[in-house]
């Protein structure tokens, strides 16, 4: 198994965010987690790579990389855990002041110290692939939330993580542009990125997903292929959840 | 009236002089005064205050109370207390237990303090304002907290805290005067002195007010001008 999350449990003060989570990806394949706002699946994609440090619970890799969250957890193990995944912001967060470009380079050079030519080649590469190679010496401020957001997928791309993180990456963009960020992760599908989805785009999670888990109140309801959970979903919340998100009206 | 020339290098000014007369040949010690003085004391201190004053900034925002309860004294005594009585302690005070220091290094000494210690909230405020998914998408990309700060969130600070940087700069440069009440031959005192002789106060204190105003009218043209070099990040 490429990641194991076992026992996995968060609070924020006296709210219990995460009850016990166990996960499972392996390699190359799309996980998308689904469940009502609150229910704790954001918290836990932030647990992946400890933008949320967990009071509890064992991350392992499959090259042996374990973290467990119970002892102190070292600077240099949090380092190497984030340095596994790449993560895609639902707000995007580029850095303003720096160009399309600047924003992709920067992890590759500043951190890890690759050569400038080499990555900026890499760079325009990725850009290029995410379809904004003309674009790559505006400013974020001058891109449209759709280029925002794939930029900032090429910006994780560039660190050559082996994991994908993307939370909520179309939530925050106008309709029209969902679709460009989608396809661009529709690509990421087909070169078989090992990847952790958490979205509000069912049908997406429907297409592309080889796994897909509900979550609610803090633990995972249910989880299976996209058949099982999403076509006929055993547990009456998760069913709940589906008629709400399919049927708003 | 009994006439005395002035008995010094200011050999140009006599106490007779009047009107326009005095107040051209004013202007040279004048400037020369700002040049020797008031330039150099605002920028030597505003340099030093802002380093003085991002060290106690990263100290307030530490985690350790180790780090933050000195700087919050440090800030909490300078901007309690009036900056004309900390430029008396450290000049006519300090020579008391022994420590003697020359009027300039005095001011200096003084107006870094003072400058470290506003500018320190200038500059925790700005870097309180990047908002928190600047740092984690840094941490995302592997980003320690030290480098995080330093290519991502100080850039942008910097834009964030320039016009209240610029407003302390510009203030800096008009308390500088009080320098002149240490003996800093700098442009007021030199005022004093020219006034002192020619009874003309009105005349030589509007002059100094005016080269003042002139010196702080170029800073705020260039303030405008780093601000619009600093926009070209900024959403519109």
């Amino acid at each position: 198994m490429f990641l194991t999350i076992k026992g996995l449990a968060k609070s924020f003060g006296d709210n219990k965010v995460l009850k016990g989570i166990d996960v499972e990806v392996e390699k190359g394949q799309v996980l998308s987690i689904i469940g009502p706002s609150g229910s704790g699946k954001t918290t836990l994609l932030r647990c992946i790579n400890a933008l949320e440090q967990p009071d509890k619970g064992i991350i392992t890799f499959d090259d042996g990389f374990e973290i467990n969250f119970e002892n102190k957890v070292s600077k240099q193990s949090i380092q190497s855990l984030r340095r596994k995944s790449g993560m895609v912001f639902q707000s995007y967060n580029l850095f303003p002041h720096k160009t399309a470009l600047e924003n992709v380079t920067e992890g590759p050079i500043i951190v890890q110290r690759r050569n400038s030519k080499e990555v900026k080649d890499i760079a325009e590469g990725l850009l290029e692939k995410v379809g904004l190679k003309d674009k790559m010496n505006l400013y974020p401020h001058q891109l449209s939330g759709g280029q925002q957001q794939r930029v900032g997928i090429a910006r994780a791309l560039a660190m050559e993580p082996e994991l994908m993180l993307f939370d909520e990456p179309t939530s925050a963009l106008d309709p029209e542009l969902i679709g460009e960020v989608l396809n661009v992760m529709r690509d990421l599908v087909k070169e078989e990125w090992t990847m952790v989805f958490v979205t509000h785009e069912i049908q997406f999670a429907a297409d592309v997903s080889d796994k897909v888990i509900f979550m609610d109140g803090g633990y995972i309801v249910e989880q299976g292929t996209p058949k099982e959970v999403l076509k006929a979903p055993k547990e009456v919340r998760t069913q709940q959840f589906l008629q709400r998100v399919l049927n708003p009206s | 009236m009994k006439m005395y020339p002035l008995n010094n290098k200011l050999f140009t000014i006599t106490a007779n002089m009047e009107g326009w007369e005095l107040f051209s040949n004013s202007l040279l010690p004048m400037i020369t005064g700002a040049i020797q003085a008031t330039i150099p004391l605002t920028l030597i201190s505003f340099i030093l205050g802002l380093v003085v004053a991002l060290l106690t900034a990263m100290m307030r925002l530490s985690k350790s109370s180790l780090f933050r309860v000195p700087a919050a004294i440090y800030v909490s005594a300078v901007r309690g207390t009036p900056l004309l009585v900390q430029l008396f302690i450290i000049f006519y005070g300090l020579p008391s237990i022994g420590v003697t220091i020359d009027p300039f290094p005095s001011a200096v000494i003084a107006f870094t303090l003072n400058v470290g210690a506003y500018a320190s909230e200038i500059i925790r405020a700005s870097i309180l304002s990047i908002p928190k998914g600047q740092w984690e998408a840094a941490f995302t990309i592997g980003m320690s907290k030290g480098t995080a700060l330093r290519r991502i969130i100080l850039p942008q600070a910097a834009r964030v805290s320039v016009p209240p940087l610029s407003n302390s700069f510009i203030s800096l440069v008009k308390d500088t005067s009080l320098a002149s009440l240490i003996l800093v031959a700098e442009l007021f005192r030199k005022a004093q002195e020219i006034a002192a002789r020619t009874y003309d106060f009105l005349l030589l204190y509007v002059e100094a007010a005016i080269i003042y105003w002139v010196i702080c009218f170029i800073l705020s043209l260039v303030q405008a001008a780093l601000e619009r070099r600093l926009d070209r990040f900024v959403a519109k």
